[in-house]
């Protein structure tokens, strides 16, 4: 395993009344991608902040590239990037002026043509910053973060508010800072991005990290069940359905069965006897592996939209 | 210059009061165009005090201050360059008002130019500055605001770039001569009209100078990146600070008013020169 580059321990902040963090501890291995998932006001954006040197943490430690955040100043600050959760520019500064300032304050920086056709920006290059579009501001926003080559980058929430077809092109630049093996930090709430993009994954909610691992690790560890809907032509009232092998709950949702089951391939053997003995007939059948979504209303109780 | 009401502030704004002072006191007498030019300057220089303090509240509430944050620059960088870059903004409105004031006033004299870019130059880092301990101080833009109207009406009334010092009535000058525009009229009218060279201007240029370094320092010390940083309290008793060389050499000055007889001895010069006109009442 690489070396740890990112390490938290024990990280509390409070705002006024409300304890935003609350002990959060983890750590980032060189290289990887790793997601803090978690509901709105789960303290994501806290940790990040307290990572980048935004804020200060009322006790705890972390230590970003064997640095101190909030001690070690510009020496600190060459070694990161970071797109904040709304990064605001001025609107008449051009897409090439903010790279060029920018990358301008680092000692060793990449050629603003570069990122412009990296991120897909060419065509946007003498574009005012009110002119772009959400994507277009996000792709800037990554692009700045990029621009001094950075060891770590760290993305809060980046393709927050931005439609499904603009997140997958964020989540293909970020793949591909993936396979130059940068070390990424995300914050999200959307499952799909955690479980795409991360190699480890902390679920964070109400300030504490109730779970960590590998999406993979997460799914296997914990009792989360396989969903099979199954929609049949006759509907049955006695309840046999719940007590099909593997079945742990049953729930109906409109015609359709939602059958939560830890033995899949028994559970549908299981169907398939029942529904020949009743002579009835399969309309439709879809089997839903658990999400991390699921694991978080599994630890939780919640959605992670509620 | 791409911002339309930065070009209006900056530029047409100004050229427009030479117009009106040219136009309506001047009356075509070439003699009182250094005098009316160093108070059109002096106001074009003013305007960075109403310029960088609403460009930093502007920037704080907006966030734009807390990307910069992340990058390696020092809030004593942000503010320095944004002082460096409203001098090479403003100078141009400087040049364009002197062109005019020659070629379409026909001023007589070009005054004591050396003077006049040291008083431009510094008087620019002595508004800029102080711009920017207002906007230290600030939390809002409403509030940033009107505690700008309120200092910019007694430049505006009280120094003597719209009334002249002479005749404003004797309370009021003893007010005026703690207003840093006091010295800035005062100073351009004497290197315009005067001829009068860094020498002769040293106790107004050193108290701009101390002004601007103690503005500077106070502007850095408070300055805040995130939108929801509020000032501390003691915030404001650190923005007094800045004032510290205003107010002594306003002690001086009321004791021995040279700004005053300088300024007289000025406005005679100009009044004597001008044309009688019975039509129009004298300003």
């Amino acid at each position: 395993m690489n070396p740890a580059v990112i390490e938290v321990e024990n990280l509390t902040k409070r705002y006024g009344d409300v304890e935003a963090l609350r002990g959060v501890s983890f750590s980032v291995s060189e290289g990887e991608v790793f997601g803090l998932l978690g509901p709105n006001g789960a303290g994501k954006t806290s940790t990040v902040e307290i990572l980048e040197g935004l804020r200060t943490p009322d006790s705890g430690r972390v230590s970003v590239c064997g640095l101190d955040p909030q001690r070690s100043g510009a020496e600190f600050k060459h070694e990161i990037g970071a797109a904040l959760q709304s990064t605001a520019l001025p609107d008449k500064m051009r897409v090439h002026e903010a790279l060029d300032l920018f990358g301008s304050f680092y000692p060793r920086r990449r050629g603003t043509a570069e990122l412009l056709k990296r991120f897909g920006l060419e065509e946007k290059r003498n574009a005012f910053y009110s002119q772009l579009s959400g994507g277009q501001k996000q792709r800037l926003a990554l692009a700045m973060a990029l621009v001094n080559d950075p060891r770590v980058v760290f993305l809060d929430e980046p393709t927050a508010g931005l439609d499904p077809q603009v997140r997958r092109e964020i989540y293909d630049i970020i793949e591909e800072l993936k396979k130059e093996r940068k070390t990424i930090l995300l914050t999200t709430h959307y499952i799909e991005e955690a479980e795409r993009l991360c190699d480890h994954v902390a679920i964070v909610d109400h300030g504490k990290v109730i779970a960590l691992g590998t999406p993979r690790e997460l799914k296997e560890r914990s009792g989360a069940v396989t969903r099979i809907t199954v929609r049949m032509a006759r509907p049955e009232t006695n309840g046999a359905m719940g007590t099909l092998e593997g079945v742990t709950e049953c729930r109906t949702e409109a015609d359709d069965y939602l059958l939560y089951s830890t033995r899949v391939p028994r559970t549908i053997v299981a169907l398939v006897k029942h529904l020949e003995e009743q002579n009835n007939e399969l309309v439709s059948l879809e089997i839903a592996a658990p999400s991390l979504e699921d694991i978080f209303l599994e630890l939780t109780g919640r959605r992670l939209r509620d | 210059m791409r911002n339309r009401a930065f070009l209006f502030f900056s530029l047409v704004m100004p050229l427009s009061f030479l117009f009106i002072y040219a136009g309506i006191f001047g009356r075509g007498n070439r003699q009182a165009m250094p005098y009316l030019l160093a108070e059109v300057l002096a106001l074009t220089v003013m305007g960075s005090f109403w310029g960088l303090s609403v460009q930093l509240v502007t920037f704080r509430e907006q966030g734009i201050l807390r990307r910069f944050r992340v990058a390696p620059i020092s809030a004593s960088a942000m503010l320095a360059s944004s002082i460096i870059s409203n001098y090479f903004l403003t100078i141009p409105t400087v040049v364009i008002e002197f062109y005019l004031s020659r070629q379409v006033f026909h001023m007589s004299s070009m005054g004591n130019l050396l003077g006049v870019f040291v008083l431009i130059t510094l008087g620019i880092a002595t508004f800029a500055t102080l711009g920017l301990v207002i906007a230290s101080v600030t939390n809002t833009m409403q509030e940033t605001q009107i505690i700008n109207q309120i200092i910019w009406f007694a430049f505006l009334f009280l120094s003597g770039v719209t009334v002249p010092l002479p005749i404003l009535p004797k309370l009021v000058q003893k007010v005026s001569y703690f207003l840093p525009a006091t010295y800035l009229v005062s100073g351009l009218q004497q290197s315009m009209v005067d001829h009068a060279g860094i020498s002769e201007l040293g106790l107004d240029l050193a108290s701009m100078l101390g002004c601007t370094v103690i503005a500077f320092l106070v502007s850095t010390q408070l300055f805040r990146w995130e939108p929801e940083a509020k000032a501390p309290r003691r915030a404001k008793l650190w923005a007094a600070a800045a004032i510290v060389p205003f107010l002594l050499l306003g002690i001086w000055e009321n004791k021995y008013q040279h700004v005053l007889s300088r300024s007289i001895s000025d406005y005679q010069l100009i009044e004597q020169s001008s044309p009688p006109d019975p039509k129009t009442p004298a300003r």
